[in-house]
């Protein structure tokens, strides 16, 4: 008895927090909006149909585009690092795994100007590259899916490293040294043992960067200069800016499907829940 | 001895400043079971790595079948190693494993097939394609590290003490299964270990390290019967070794215990070392050495001893628990069982 007492604020918190609310979510997709942003409740499929059109799809699919990207770039950069870093000392490791997860702890708004700064006109990449006579008018490096898929990898960094490099890390050295002693090279070596022994580690992080890319809408704003719609911006706008509470919902419902079905493909792919910290 | 396959030259490695081989000069014959044996620390492991490849060589030269192969790439050696926890493949079946060598190739499959068959047959494993690593024993994950290696045909097997994670039983039987395999193929092997009674059983002939140097190379029984070295004589064996001082040119006196005649001439006043192995000791009923016994650890035919002499040296002594006499105290040896050792 004094043991359900313990998990009964967990319970509370997943019903009224969680529960309760994607309940509403779902019960809203399916109501009428009037046009002053309250709700007529009268059934209708209406929001989901609307979402055919093809601005939508646009959306969907522009959204889809970036956060493939964004995970492609994410690998691109995680492996060489991990697989660099899972060579070193222990101690080595700690201190460099602990650089990459303090961003963590700055809240990603406030890191998202950082970028800015960085990215801009007169920002730190294209004052560099001026003053070495490099270029000699800035490059445009944000305000276009340029700036958003850097911001976005640079947000997600530390989602792929993190179970990439658990994963990496797991490989036995030795086996290394045996493929190259039956005559493989570096590539081999790679493409024959560190890919096919990573790849629950490569799902998990691509999972984890892939997901959240869809969903983020201040990264799109800031970096796309509220220009560029994606996903994220296009449910945000319709709750807060055009107040049409039931199509933002049945927006949103459709993204959380999408999500169930990269999960449970993911899943099916042999790939474990507790890999993806429980979620 | 048949031809030389493999000469290392003066080879010297240093890391840093530390040197870790000395001068190394060493010749390897086609063919044979060579061991190198010594401590952890003694180098054993460095020497494997340069002769294939892994570890650069700081100074000197390594020829293999007269070509200079100092500076050639690891994966152009025809060198194969078999790695101390067998360093096989856990994402691939023991087909693929095997295969892995010739696949790198670009071999044809069918071939490749073929030959891994072959190899299954060699080491026992028909009727395994298809199972995975983890699904084997220690024993037979070893045979197919071993079919890995081979498949490629090299001309030299390096290993790497690969008996030391298998259990006393299965070890003594690998031990026997390594050395017919050995000889059925013909190719020369190099084995690194730190367990003396391994490298008793299986070798042709063995090496004997100590900081970096060689302190001896012979066959087994010349190694054991006659090592030249304390290192040599206490690293191999059971032993017990007195300090004497040479009274006549062949004679060397312990003092109150026994004289030892030597063959050899030696400078009278010099000190010398003499090693008696403990089963070459007799436990008699009168002699002139008495001892003190001290402790007895029964063993069946290789019971020990454990005793004091008058001078209050520690000995040891083999002995035959069905033979034993309790009430003995005294000692006696032939003159040609002691050695004479630097």
């Amino acid at each position: 008895m004094k043991k359900k007492l313990l998990i009964l604020p967990v319970i509370l918190y997943s019903i009224f927090l969680i529960i309760c609310p994607l309940i509403y979510i779902l019960i809203l997709s399916f109501l009428k909006s009037d046009s002053y942003g309250g709700v007529i409740f009268t059934l209708t499929l209406e929001n989901y149909k609307e979402l055919f059109d093809f601005v939508y799809i646009k959306i969907f699919l522009k959204s889809f585009v970036i956060a493939l990207v964004t995970t492609l770039f994410s690998i691109l950069i995680s492996y060489p690092f991990c697989i660099f870093l899972s060579s070193k000392k222990k101690i080595v490791k700690d201190i460099i795994m602990t650089l990459v997860i303090i961003p963590f702890l700055t809240n990603s708004l406030i890191r998202t100007y950082g970028v800015i700064i960085l990215l801009r006109k007169e920002g730190i990449i294209n004052n560099i590259l001026m003053s070495l006579n490099i270029i000699n008018n800035p490059l445009k490096l944000m305000y276009n899916n340029f700036g958003i898929i850097m911001g976005m990898t640079y947000t997600l960094l530390p989602f792929m490293i993190l179970p990439l490099f658990a994963s990496v890390d797991k490989i036995d050295k030795n086996l290394y040294s045996a493929a190259s002693d039956l005559g493989a090279n570096k590539l081999k070596i790679f493409k024959e043992i560190i890919l096919p022994l990573s790849i629950p580690g490569l799902f998990n992080g691509s999972l984890m960067v892939f997901i959240p890319c869809i969903g983020f809408f201040f990264i799109a704003d800031l970096l796309g200069g509220g220009k560029l719609m994606l996903l994220g911006n296009l449910i945000k706008n319709q709750f807060l800016t055009a107040r049409n509470w039931p199509f933002g919902a049945s927006i949103s419902i459709v993204l959380i499907i999408v999500t169930f079905i990269l999960v449970s493909i993911y899943k099916k792919l042999g790939g474990k829940m507790e890999d993806l910290g429980g979620m | 001895m048949g031809d030389i396959l493999i000469s290392l030259k003066n080879v010297k490695k240093k890391y840093k400043d530390k040197e870790i081989i000395k001068n190394l000069d060493l010749d390897i014959y086609k063919g044979e079971f060579l061991t190198l044996l010594g401590s952890s620390g003694c180098g054993k492991s460095t020497i494997l790595k340069m002769i294939s490849g892994i570890e650069s060589v700081t100074d000197g030269s390594i020829i293999m079948e007269g070509k200079d192969i100092t500076n050639l790439d690891s994966t152009k050696r025809e060198i194969n190693t078999i790695f101390q926890n067998y360093a096989l493949f856990p994402h691939m079946t023991i087909e693929d494993n095997i295969g892995f060598g010739l696949k790198i190739k670009k071999i044809d499959k069918k071939i490749i097939q073929k030959e891994v068959k072959k190899m299954l047959n060699l080491v026992k494993l028909e009727g395994y394609e298809k199972r995975y690593p983890s699904e084997l024993s220690g024993g037979e994950q070893q045979r197919v590290a071993i079919a890995r290696a081979i498949i490629n045909n090299p001309k030299v097997l390096l290993l790497d003490e690969p008996l030391s994670a298998l259990d006393k039983k299965l070890r003594k039987e690998m031990e026997v299964e390594l050395k017919n395999l050995q000889k059925k193929l013909g190719i020369t092997f190099i084995y690194v270990t730190h367990d003396h009674e391994e490298a008793l059983t299986m070798s042709d002939r063995i090496i004997i390290l100590n900081k970096g140097k060689i302190e001896q190379i012979d066959t087994p029984s010349v190694i054991y019967n006659y090592p030249k070295t304390k290192y040599v004589a206490t690293f191999i064996g059971d032993s017990n070794i007195f300090e004497g001082l040479v009274v006549e040119p062949n004679l060397v006196r312990i003092d109150g215990l026994f004289d030892y005649k030597s063959k050899e001439n030696l400078k009278v006043g010099d000190k010398e070392l003499l090693l008696i192995r403990p089963e070459n000791i007799k436990i008699v009923k009168n002699s002139n050495i008495e001892f003190q016994k001290t402790d007895y650890i029964y063993n069946g035919p290789l019971s020990k001893v454990y005793g004091k002499l008058k001078n209050g040296q520690d000995i040891k002594i083999t002995v035959n628990d069905y033979d034993y006499n309790r009430d003995y105290h005294c000692l006696s040896f032939d003159n040609d069982d002691i050695v004479l050792i630097k």
